[in-house]
């Protein structure tokens, strides 16, 4: 990488870049013109109604969905020109799902191993040295000979964490990944972004929790009806939203808040 | 009192039950070959079709087309018809090696044409009963479409349908019988001849006891992996 690439990675140039982007459901347009710049090491986090478009964006990123206008750039990578590889793209971005989707016929240990084995060629021990030292780390080492089933949600989506970052991204997408879980078990799961948000890793998260997004986002995006409605640091979306359907949306997301 | 005494005589004579057992084990030792190599050649080939039958992207259409002519033909075809075109038609055509094969290959290659197309089903079924976010999960992590299918799709489905795979492999395993109008001198074809020979239906007790004693170990095997299956689906659960 050249001086001046480096230098655009720390924020010059952003690391994602997504301009004009639009998407159809058959005739239900979810995505209309979405533009939103991310800075390396940073975090965005995404915050609106259920079907605003958060997760089709999230998905559009890692060319789960197919993108049909507009343009994403990813560290300099066009994601949206028909040429690229898709495979070795997406080994550079990690996505952490909802509904966990662990692999529920193979161990945590080869959850986590499968795609760098395959996908990056690294050999068996080694593959299974660096899953078994992230495990550690998150405090699940003991039950890398388990089965999905065996887990609670919080430790099935503390593994999906896991398994994404084996394979070394240097952008995480989550989307919603604490909506599934049970109250108690959401810490754990919070816990362990934060840690990776503190390490420097870029990330766009999509959340329900408002807590969490205004305490570790860079930059919080309001999304409503498949547009970026409103865009600012936490403080400011939080505390003195402009757009009135902001402020609406943040009310009724209290209210369900203090009645839960 | 007489008629059951006819009854009798017909179907469970003792003395012809053991007359005509060892012609019929030795007949039904052919069911079993053409049995176990049929359902190797099906489960591997069905698999294949099943997998291209779902290949994505307008460049596998032919091929996708190709294995949807295949199972609607041979689904669609009753089994004898197609033992007389192999049993009959091949030899025919002298064509070398096509046309000189031993009358039980003959019957394997029948069995295998149709039960391939059955099974290719249970597969497909199978496949797309495993969730697409698996796939999802898989592609994401930069798996490419084969590693998917190979490492997260297949596995999970071939799991799901064991039980009817089995189904179908007590379906073959009975209708190894029906090679025999092609010639194939399995137990059936002897339970026949020793039935004109003895006067009385005894053979085809004899040969109905040997189906049996392989098909209902199977069918409760099938029903114990269903029964493991739903307790553990209702384990899941909570």
């Amino acid at each position: 990488m050249s001086e001046q690439a480096a230098a655009a990675g720390n924020g010059n140039v952003p690391f994602v870049h997504v301009q004009g982007v639009s998407k159809w459901f058959g005739d239900l347009q979810v995505l209309k013109q979405i533009d939103l710049d991310v800075s390396e090491h940073n975090v965005v986090c995404l915050i609106g109604a259920s079907g605003s478009g958060k997760s089709t964006l999230l998905r559009c990123l890692n060319l789960l969905e197919h993108v049909e206008e507009g343009e994403i750039v990813v560290d300099g990578q066009p994601l949206t020109n028909s040429k690229i590889d898709v495979n070795a793209l997406r080994k550079k971005i990690g996505i952490v799902f909802q509904a966990y989707n662990l692999f529920p016929h193979m161990t945590v240990l080869q959850n986590v191993t499968l795609a760098p084995r395959k996908a990056l060629g690294v050999q068996r021990e080694r593959a299974d040295e660096y899953a078994r030292s992230l495990l550690r780390r998150i405090g699940l080492e003991e039950k890398a000979d388990e089965y999905p089933d065996r887990l609670s949600g919080g430790q099935q989506q503390r593994v999906a964490i896991v398994r994404a970052l084996a394979m070394g991204p240097k952008l995480m997408l989550l989307d919603e990944i604490t909506s599934a879980l049970d109250p108690q078990l959401v810490s754990d799961v919070l816990n362990l972004v934060r840690e990776l948000a503190e390490s420097g890793m870029t990330m766009i998260v999509a959340t329900h929790e408002m807590g969490f997004a205004r305490e570790v986002a860079d930059k919080v995006c309001f999304l409503d009806a498949g547009r970026i409605l409103e865009e600012g640091r936490p403080e400011q979306i939080f505390t003195q939203p402009r757009e009135p359907r902001t402020r609406e949306f943040l009310a009724r997301v209290l209210e369900a808040e203090k009645l839960g | 009192m007489h008629a059951l005494q006819q009854v009798w005589h017909s179907f469970f004579n003792p003395h012809s039950f053991t007359l005509a057992m060892p012609d019929i084990w030795a007949g039904f030792q052919i069911n079993l070959r053409i049995m176990v190599i049929a359902e190797v050649l099906v489960l591997v080939f069905a698999l294949a079709v099943a997998i291209v039958r779902g290949l994505p992207g307008p460049a596998a259409k032919p091929l996708r087309a190709l294995a949807i002519a295949y199972t609607d033909f041979f689904r669609g075809t009753p089994i004898i018809i197609v033992a007389f075109f192999i049993g009959f038609g091949l030899p025919g055509l002298q064509l070398g090696f096509i046309s000189t094969m031993s009358i039980v290959t003959y019957g394997v290659i029948t069995l295998t044409l149709v039960y391939t197309a059955y099974v290719t089903e249970v597969y497909r079924a199978g496949i797309e009963s495993v969730h697409a976010s698996q796939r999802a999960a898989a592609r994401s992590l930069g798996l490419t479409y084969s590693q998917a299918m190979r490492y997260v799709i297949v596995p999970q489905a071939v799991r799901r349908v064991i039980p009817p795979l089995l189904n179908d492999f007590v379906g073959l395993q009975k209708d190894t019988a029906l090679v025999s109008v092609i010639g194939v001198t399995e137990a059936a074809a002897h339970a026949q001849g020793l039935s004109t020979q003895l006067g009385d239906f005894v053979p085809y007790l004899v040969a109905a006891c040997f189906f049996i004693l392989i098909t209902i170990p199977l069918a409760r095997f099938t029903d114990h992996l269903v029964a493991q299956r739903e307790r553990r689906e209702r384990a899941q659960a909570f």
